[in-house]
This record gives structure tokens, C-alpha cells and sequence, in this order.
């Protein structure tokens, strides 16, 4: 048992702290009104090696473990949940996947680009009846000899309108349920493959959320990801590591929020008294405080455990759910203690607020996860 | 012919986070956390940027200090520099500038060779700016302070800095080897990158005590060995606040500033 980072970790912390205050978090307010999506910083997170961290060096990695890479994606969101999911999307969704169940060729053609950030990542499960209930899906990719033909289209997909490569689920056997469901690279620029609505969201604002549609698109027969029905496992597997990553932005967001609060309660004077003299709100910070220190044990203990081998799923799912509710718990208080002005755009945790809303909802709702942690009981 | 850079660097507390205790008017130092010099990480960045226009360059950072000033030593390599070298030593400590400057000279002269040696102008904590220019003076090499632009030719030989003054600039030709301080002005540090961390932290770093730098510890370095003591530190009481004289004129504002004075029996 030992609680305490290692001094690699430690650097990681500092070095994304330092790029977040200096890079994010001085766009974070203005990227969100505008609906912008941080290319600029994007762009720099790749050569800073933020966008590859769990990957090896020979594959263009980082060389960097699971726990480095949740608290890169906790230090961004910290001052930017966008740019928190960004990375994590990117990472837990697309390069893992690859990295994890690709072969050789895949490897070397796909994680070079992707890990150094020259490339963005997303992930395509999601479609307009078939959530997390994948065995609904009706995007089919059917076998025509010397390729693949996919048709169907994917919503809510992080990072669509950037990325270059996509590991989309398709059906190959609908008889199968979801042992008929298969995973492939696609590439943006193939054929029949095209970007649809972007989603217009009540946070994470400056994050790229679009359809993908594919009509008649056509892809070499190379670029299945695994066997043919692999593909409910492959995002079945992708999503117990993709919620560690979510995990880390609502845990961000919590710590973000938690601490412009205790500044502006330093600050605020109400009553002849600063509020961090008043012993009620002294006692909101101390439950607030709490939570995330529990949420980030949870998440660190099941970065640790993926880290390890060891298995991990129920363990990123109890990671996700609270750390979500604790980010939506803390970012409710933070509004609450900045009074009015909290409900303003001139202070940080009413943006705070709106962005921990989606870790409730996406790779898995919080009611999904109870699902995961459930079953892991009554197994 | 690939460049050998040395660095030299410091350790010091973050003044941001610095309080001053009111009844012994000394710092306190506990839970501060330690950083990178600042002028320091503006001469890394110089080397690093020749490294860039040169890959085979070779940067060596070295500093004097506690063991826990390895830490800033893998933050350097995580930025981008090759090896570390730590001077440290029971026997060093308590070293003023001509002392430390001993100390640093010894460890340049260990390394050997060099071309360029990049120093920060001044550490943060002390803001004596005397270690670079000392250590130029010890190995004998040419030395510009304060350089806030630098440029060398292809024959990786001739330099040209700009050196800041008060009320201008300097423009200065200059031959390798030499000693070059940076200040601010001169660049933009890089961060650490995530693979440069998880590189550096595997490196081995030496440390080198007296004996290894073959310096007397009783004439050369150390407590003993410094000319210089600090007498007593304080922290200067703080100033009235100002007035700022509004006025139509300069004339009115000359006769405000002048019934104050008055006023004040200053005049």
C-alpha cells in the first residue's frame, strides 16, 4: 500500500499544472462563450507529449503510466473541462483502443501521429437509438470481398469535428446481438465518410461534439480493429478505461471549482467578516474538500489497478460515479458560496457548473455505472 | 564539431510563496516550495534553443546545492538538457559567491570541455549577480552579463549578444569558449514535456563533493572559506503611501507639491 506519487508523477503534476495556468486557463472563459474549439493549444499539448501519455516511447508515447494520465487530464480540467476531454477522448478512445487490440501494423501506422497529437482521436459508438445499449446499433459494415462497406451514422462523438481517425462499432451479424458487432479504423478523408451536426451543449462548450456519417463508405479490409465480433469487447474494454479518464475531469473540475472558491471566499467580505471567517461556509468547504479527496483515491486506485494488469472495470465505473456527483455536489456548493456573482460569466464556477453536469452523463450515465458495480456484486 | 554547453543553475525558494516572519524578520522557509532560478531557466532556454538548430549539441546543467536539488536538476533534462551534475558536500555549504563560484569553477573544470556557458543573471534569493561573472574570471574566459538577444554564426564560433544597460543597449562580438548570463528579456522558457519526465527521472545524476572537485574546504569553500557574511536580514518597513498630485498645470501641480513639502516641514 503506498499513497504517495511517485516523483514522476509529481513532475507530470507541476508541468501540466504550470501549462494550464499559463495556456488554459486564460482562454478557458472565452473559448466557452465562443464555442471554440483550442486548436492552438491542442496543437501544443501534442508536442508537450500530453496527448500520448500511457503509451510507450516506441510507439511515439510518452512512456508514462495510467495514474500520469489521470492527473493530466485532472490538471487541465482544472481550469478547462473542454480541453480535459479533449485529451481524454483522444487518448482512452481512440489511442487505447489501437494500442490495445491493434496488430503490429496498425500500431506503427496509427499511434505515431495519434501520440504526438499530430493527429486527433475519436471514438464512434454512440447512435441516435443505441447508447450504451450497443446491441442496438445500426450502423452496419458489410464484407465485400477486398473491402469494407459501412453505412449507418454515430452521435455525441467528442472531438469529431477535429479528429483524423475514428474507431467506429459497426454490426457485421445482426443475429448475433452484440457478438455481431465489429470495431474499424476510419480514416476522415475516406470515402463516404463525412462530419454531420455539431452539437450545439449546455457545457463543455469549446469541445467538438458532432455526428459521423457514413454512407457507402469504403475502407480497406485491413483496418478492422481485432477479430470480426470483437467489437462490443473492444468498447466494452475501451469505455472501463475511458471512464478513468472521465473520472479525472470531473475531479478537475471539482478541485477547480473547490479552489477559486476558497480564494474568493479570502476576499469577500460580507458582514464585517471575510467568509472564510464564517464557520457555516467554513464547514461547506470542509465537505466539499472531503469529497474530492475520496474521489481522487478512487480514481487513483483504479489508474493504479489498470496500470497493473489488474481488473479494473468496476473500479473505474465507482471512480466515475462519484467523481461525477462529487463534481456536480462541489460546483453547486462553489456557485452557492460565490452567491450572485457565481451565477455571472464574470466568475469561473458558473462555467464550472454547466461543464460537471456531462461527467453524469457520457461513457456511461451515472445510472450505467451502477449497472457495471452491480454486476461486479451480484456476479 | 558538436557543441558543448554547460548551464549553470540554482535552486531557490519560490518568492511568490515566501512570508516573512514578523518577530525574527527572517524568511520562513518551511513548505515553500523550491523552483527553478528564473533568470537560470531563461539560460537553459538559450542553450536548449541552440540545441534545436543543433541537435548533437551536449548540455550539461550544473548546480551547487542541497541533495534535494536534484529535483531541479531532473526538471532541466526534463526540459531538454542532457545530464545533470550536482555539487554537493557538508563541506560547501554555507559558501558565499566567491566561494560557490570555487565550487562551480572546479566542477567546469572537471567537465573540461565547453564552448558556451550559459548562468542565469541573478538567483532570486540573493540577487547578487556575481557567481557568473566570477566563474568567468576563475577560468579565464570572456564574460557579457545581462544578454537579452543571441546569435552565432555557422562557424559555431563567433557570438553576438546584446547586453541590456539602464538606458539602452550594448551590441557585443564575442569568441567561444565564454560566459554568457541571461536575463528575461533574452527568451521564452519551454515547459518540461510529459516523455522528457519519465527520460530524466531515469538518469543517473552524479554528485561530486569537495574532495571530488579537489577544493580546499577550509580556504577555498564553505562557511570558513567565505569572505562575505550575511550580517542580519530584515525586511524594510513598509512605505507611507503616496499622494498622487492632480493638476490642470505642471505649474499648479509644482505648487501643490511644493505647499505639501512645506506642509510637511520637508522644506
Amino acid at each position: 500500500m503506498n499513497f504517495q506519487l511517485t516523483k514522476e508523477q509529481e513532475f507530470v503534476r507541476k508541468m501540466v499544472r504550470d501549462f494550464a495556468v499559463k495556456e488554459v486557463e486564460p482562454i478557458a472563459a472565452e473559448i466557452d462563450a465562443e464555442h471554440r474549439f483550442p486548436t492552438e493549444n491542442v496543437e501544443k499539448m501534442g508536442k508537450l507529449g500530453m496527448l500520448g501519455v500511457p503509451f510507450p516511447k516506441e510507439y511515439g508515447g510518452s512512456g508514462g503510466d495510467q495514474l500520469s494520465y489521470a492527473i493530466t487530464v485532472e490538471e487541465l480540467s482544472r481550469v478547462c473541462a473542454s480541453t480535459g476531454v479533449i485529451c481524454s477522448a483522444h487518448t482512452s478512445l481512440c489511442c487505447w483502443p489501437i494500442y490495445n487490440w491493434g496488430t503490429e501494423e496498425q500500431k506503427r501506422k496509427y499511434l505515431p501521429d495519434l501520440l504526438s497529437g499530430t493527429k486527433l482521436g475519436a471514438f464512434g459508438l454512440t447512435e441516435p437509438g443505441a447508447g450504451t445499449d450497443a446491441a442496438g446499433q445500426q450502423t452496419k459494415a458489410v464484407d465485400m470481398g477486398d473491402h469494407w462497406l459501412i453505412n449507418g451514422s454515430k452521435v455525441f462523438i467528442t472531438n469529431g469535428g477535429y479528429a483524423e481517425t475514428f474507431v467506429v462499432m459497426a454490426m457485421t451479424d445482426k443475429s448475433k446481438g452484440t457478438k455481431g458487432i465489429s470495431a474499424f479504423i476510419i480514416e476522415k478523408d475516406d470515402e463516404g465518410f463525412s462530419i454531420g451536426k455539431t452539437e450545439d451543449k449546455m457545457g463543455i462548450c469549446a469541445s467538438s461534439t458532432t455526428e459521423l456519417i457514413m454512407v457507402n463508405c469504403k475502407i480497406p479490409k485491413d483496418r478492422i480493429l481485432g477479430n470480426v465480433g470483437d467489437g462490443f469487447k473492444v468498447a466494452m474494454s475501451t469505455l472501463d478505461g475511458g471512464r478513468i479518464g472521465i473520472a479525472s475531469q470531473a475531479l478537475g473540475i471539482a478541485q477547480g471549482a473547490l479552489d477559486v472558491t476558497v480564494e474568493y471566499m479570502k476576499a469577500r467580505k460580507q458582514f464585517g467578516k471575510k467568509l472564510s471567517q464564517m464557520q457555516a461556509l467554513q464547514f461547506e468547504i470542509a465537505d466539499m474538500k472531503t469529497r474530492i479527496e475520496a474521489a481522487r483515491l478512487l480514481i487513483y486506485k483504479a489508474a493504479d489497478m489498470k496500470e497493473k494488469h489488474l481488473p479494473y472495470g468496476p473500479y473505474s465505473a465507482m471512480a466515475k460515479l462519484f467523481a461525477a456527483e462529487t463534481a456536480m455536489y462541489v460546483t453547486t456548493k462553489a456557485v452557492q458560496l460565490h452567491g450572485g456573482y457565481g451565477y455571472t460569466k464574470d466568475y469561473p464556477v458558473e462555467r464550472m457548473m454547466r461543464d460537471a453536469k456531462i461527467t453524469e452523463l457520457y461513457e456511461g450515465t451515472s445510472e450505467v455505472q451502477k449497472i457495471v458495480i452491480a454486476a461486479s456484486v451480484f456476479k | 564539431m558538436a557543441l558543448k554547453i554547460i548551464v549553470c543553475a540554482k535552486q531557490v525558494p519560490d518568492t511568490n510563496e515566501i512570508k516573512i516572519d514578523p518577530v525574527k524578520n527572517t524568511l520562513i522557509r518551511e513548505g515553500v516550495p523550491s523552483i527553478l532560478n528564473h533568470d537560470d531557466a531563461n539560460a537553459l532556454e538559450e542553450a536548449l534553443k541552440i540545441k534545436d538548430m543543433y541537435p548533437d549539441t551536449h548540455i550539461t546543467v550544473i548546480t551547487m546545492g542541497p541533495p534535494q536539488a536534484k529535483d531541479m536538476l531532473i526538471e532541466c533534462m526534463a526540459m531538454g538538457a542532457d545530464e545533470g551534475i550536482l555539487a554537493s558536500d557538508r563541506a560547501l555549504g554555507g559558501s558565499d559567491t566567491w566561494a560557490t563560484s570555487n565550487a562551480l569553477s572546479a566542477v567546469i573544470e572537471k567537465i573540461g570541455e565547453y564552448d558556451i556557458i550559459f548562468a542565469g543573471r541573478q538567483a532570486i534569493d540573493g540577487d547578487t549577480a556575481q557567481v557568473g561573472p566570477q566563474i568567468a574570471e576563475k577560468l579565464g574566459i570572456p564574460q557579457v552579463t545581462y544578454v537579452t538577444e543571441f546569435e552565432m554564426d555557422k562557424n559555431m564560433k563567433d557570438i553576438t549578444v546584446k547586453r541590456a544597460l539602464e538606458d539602452g543597449y550594448e551590441v557585443i562580438k564575442i569568441q567561444t569558449p565564454c560566459m554568457l548570463t541571461a536575463i528575461k528579456e533574452l527568451n521564452n522558457p519551454r515547459y518540461m514535456t510529459v516523455g522528457g519526465i519519465f527520460e530524466a527521472c531515469k538518469k543517473e545524476i552524479p554528485t561530486w563533493g569537495a574532495k571530488d572537485l579537489g577544493v580546499d574546504p577550509v580556504k577555498e569553500v564553505g562557511l570558513d572559506a567565505s569572505p562575505t557574511n550575511v550580517f542580519r536580514s530584515f525586511t524594510p518597513a513598509p512605505k507611507g503611501k503616496g499622494i498622487m498630485i492632480e493638476a490642470d498645470s505642471n505649474q499648479e501641480a509644482a505648487q501643490k507639491l511644493l505647499i505639501n513639502l512645506k506642509a510637511k516641514h520637508v522644506i
